[in-house]
């Protein structure tokens, strides 16, 4: 599957496209398809995202992984510093990056 | 400390104003992510990993305390509580938001700082030895000359657009502190016959192409020194690789020219510059040097009371001698064992810039290792120095030992990375946490890059770790033999890479060998030099 993300214009936090908006959290996220070029760009005239792109995920029962370690490692936050991740009450949640 | 005057700020708070109104522009859609990523670049403002990092510009490294604690309220207020200082003697924030950086960057300018010149191919924050006006081998303190150069090299109309980044380091002792040959331009001020002047190194550097930088003049006479150092940009200026990033920086030109040519380029073009009269007269000299004259050292030449062994140990690690009697030069280290390499928290940043306060004469240095110093400390105070570091979870003992390791915020922050570096970092600490053992290998720089971009300066690591991207998987290749110091070299790959597990294996196994073969106070890299990477391979890859 295809996922369209970016980061927030404002703040610059990490987002990803769930079809009809913007989530911070990569679950809601929705397959792109053929049709990301075109939300990326309509997005990203209107400012709802900065610095957008398309990346290749798998899906998986817990929601979409994406398939660069990079992007994994920008879906949930720094892995060494798992209280600042998105969740920081989970601790074994980096594990999902590897 | 150098002091602002009305230039120094009217032109700081004038960009600030300026950066404002582009912010505003940005997100009101006046301009493009395209038309505004260079002007964000000038101000220091990157978008990496999760935000907006921004960098600031620490000068050669030196703060006092009123500008560290504006670093932690910075950290505190408009970022998540820590800050990251860098090799190159700045500190990061990781976590800043469009939207209130012209405010943060306002309340930075209030304390004579800025984030101008921290990004883009210009002239960067110039590097120094952190030890300055400490040391007991200095020949002239380095500051003024990183000041002037600070002051030439800001906002010059003629190296803003330079065919890459432009890196330069001033040190003024034999002993080097701050990797000063693997700068773009590397200067180590020396006397000849009671005369000042400098020994100019050009076309070093790291990255991809790593280069020791070849000495273009051993000699340049300190009234000489702007002009000629003008006149090494341009000649970089008019024939550096603007066609291929990769071959941009001036280390590659030196280097296709060679070091002969790029000289007699250099002196004809001088010829030309002296007429120019760039040189500051005396008085200007006289008047940045006096911000830097020597605290009202006082202290009676006493010795510490050495009978907690924590302490002495610090005192054996951490504390160096200072060119005063009565007086000591403290490292405090940014490495507590599994920790994250140069990353301090706000509370932290402030413990460091109150005992600057009380203890050290208001001052501060960050150092190319990412740790801090201290750098007129009393002898008499050294106990209660260490007690207050300790609280503050400051006091680890590891100057220069193998957990003092320099990383890169490798994938864990960079957009550019190939892989993590900080965890390869924490488990080799770990893995060596008891102080006797690490004592016992002595010194050993151990450096961290998560690509080849070098941030971390593995190629200059006694042991060096690179990671690399296999398949999409973490590998990390090792490199011995690099040193960034007066005995600088460049480390060699030593064979296939390995896994986050099996790189720290690897190096404990390079260590065993090390203790087996070391004779008399060989340090890991004095061995590896004597007898060569077999042994090492044998037992790495058996
Ligand atoms: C996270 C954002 C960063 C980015 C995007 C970045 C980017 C780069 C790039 C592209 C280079 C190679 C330049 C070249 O060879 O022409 C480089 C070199 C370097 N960077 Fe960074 N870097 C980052 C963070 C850091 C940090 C945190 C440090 C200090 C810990 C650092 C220190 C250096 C040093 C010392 C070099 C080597 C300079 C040389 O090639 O001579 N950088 N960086
Ligand atoms: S070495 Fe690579 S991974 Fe590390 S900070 Fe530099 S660009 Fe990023």
């Amino acid at each position: 599957m295809k996922l369209l993300t970016g980061n927030e214009l404002r703040s610059g936090a990490v987002t990803w496209w769930t079809g009809s908006g913007w989530s911070l959290h990569v679950e809601d996220a929705v397959d792109v398809g053929e049709h990301g070029e075109a939300v990326l760009h309509a997005e990203e005239g209107a400012r709802r995202v900065n610095a957008p792109y398309i990346i290749d995920a798998v899906a998986t029962p817990q929601g979409p992984r994406p398939a660069h370690i990079k992007d994994r490692v920008r879906a949930l936050g720094p892995t060494v510093r798992p209280d600042l991740t998105l969740k920081p009450a989970d601790p074994a949640a980096g594990d999902w990056i590897i | 400390m150098y002091k602002y005057d009305h230039f120094d700020q009217s032109i700081v708070d004038a960009r600030v104003a300026e950066f404002r109104d582009q912010v505003n522009r940005r997100i009101a859609g006046e301009i493009t992510e395209d038309q505004f990523k260079p002007l964000r670049l000038m101000n220091g403002l990157y978008l990496q990993l999760h935000a907006y990092m921004l960098r600031v510009a620490i000068p050669y490294g030196t703060l006092d305390s009123r500008q560290m604690r504006m670093l932690a309220h910075i950290a505190r207020k408009y970022d998540r509580d820590y800050g990251h200082f860098t090799t190159r003697q700045n500190i990061q924030y990781n976590w800043i938001k469009l939207e209130e950086c012209a405010d943060l960057l306002e309340e930075l300018a209030t304390v004579e700082m800025h984030a101008i010149q921290t990004s883009g191919n210009c002239i960067r924050n110039i590097s120094s030895d952190q030890y300055a006006g400490a040391a007991a081998d200095e020949v002239a303190d380095p500051r003024p000359w990183a000041e002037l150069l600070r002051q030439w090299s800001t906002f010059h109309p003629e190296f803003s657009y330079l065919p890459r980044k432009f890196k330069i380091a001033v040190i003024a002792s034999p002993e080097d502190r701050a990797a000063m040959r693997l700068h773009d331009i590397g200067l180590e001020l020396v006397r000849q016959n009671g005369e000042l002047g400098a020994r100019v190194f050009v076309g070093g550097g790291m990255g991809r192409t790593p280069m020791i930088a070849p000495e273009i003049n051993p000699f340049v006479k300190a009234d000489d020194l702007l002009s000629y150092i003008e006149a090494c940009l341009r000649v970089y200026n008019r024939y550096g690789r603007r066609d291929n990033i990769y071959k941009a920086r001036i280390k590659i030109l030196v280097h296709e020219i060679g070091a002969d040519e790029y000289r007699r380029q250099v002196a004809e073009e001088f010829a030309h510059v002296k007429t120019l009269g760039i040189d500051p007269p005396l008085a200007e000299l006289e008047r940045i040097s006096a911000f830097f004259a020597p605290p009202a050292f006082d202290a009676a030449d006493v010795e510490p009371d050495r009978s907690d062994p924590d302490f002495a140990v610090w005192l054996d690690q951490n504390v160096k001698p200072h060119k005063q009697a009565g007086y000591a030069i403290v490292n405090i280290s940014l490495k507590p064992i599994g920790g994250i390499p140069g990353d301090a928290t706000s509370a932290q940043i402030d413990v460091m810039a109150d005992l600057a306060e009380q203890y050290g004469f208001d001052e501060l240095r960050v150092t190319h290792a990412q740790n801090i110093v201290l750098p007129h400390v009393a002898k008499r105070d050294l106990h209660a120095v260490w007690q207050a570091l300790r609280e503050a979870e400051l006091a680890d003992a590891n100057l220069d030992l193998i957990s003092d390791i320099i990383a890169c915020p490798g994938l864990d922050y960079c957009s550019l990375a190939n892989a993590r570096s900080i965890p390869v970092a924490q488990k080799i600490a770990t893995r060596f946490a008891d102080m006797d053992r690490q004592r016992d290998l002595g010194e050993l720089k151990l450096k961290i890059s998560g690509c080849i971009n070098a941030c971390g300066h593995h190629h200059a690591g006694h042991i060096g770790i690179l990671g690399v991207d296999r398949k999409g998987v973490e590998n990390y290749q090792l490199t011995f033999g690099g040193s960034g110091a007066e005995d600088v070299s460049i480390g060699k790959i030593i064979g296939p890479g390995f896994d986050e597990d099996g790189v720290v294996d690897a190096v404990e196994k390079a260590t065993e060998v090390y203790k087996t073969l070391r004779e008399g106070d060989e340090r890991f890299i004095d061995t590896y030099r004597r007898v060569g990477l077999e042994p090492f391979k044998e037992a790495i890859y058996g």
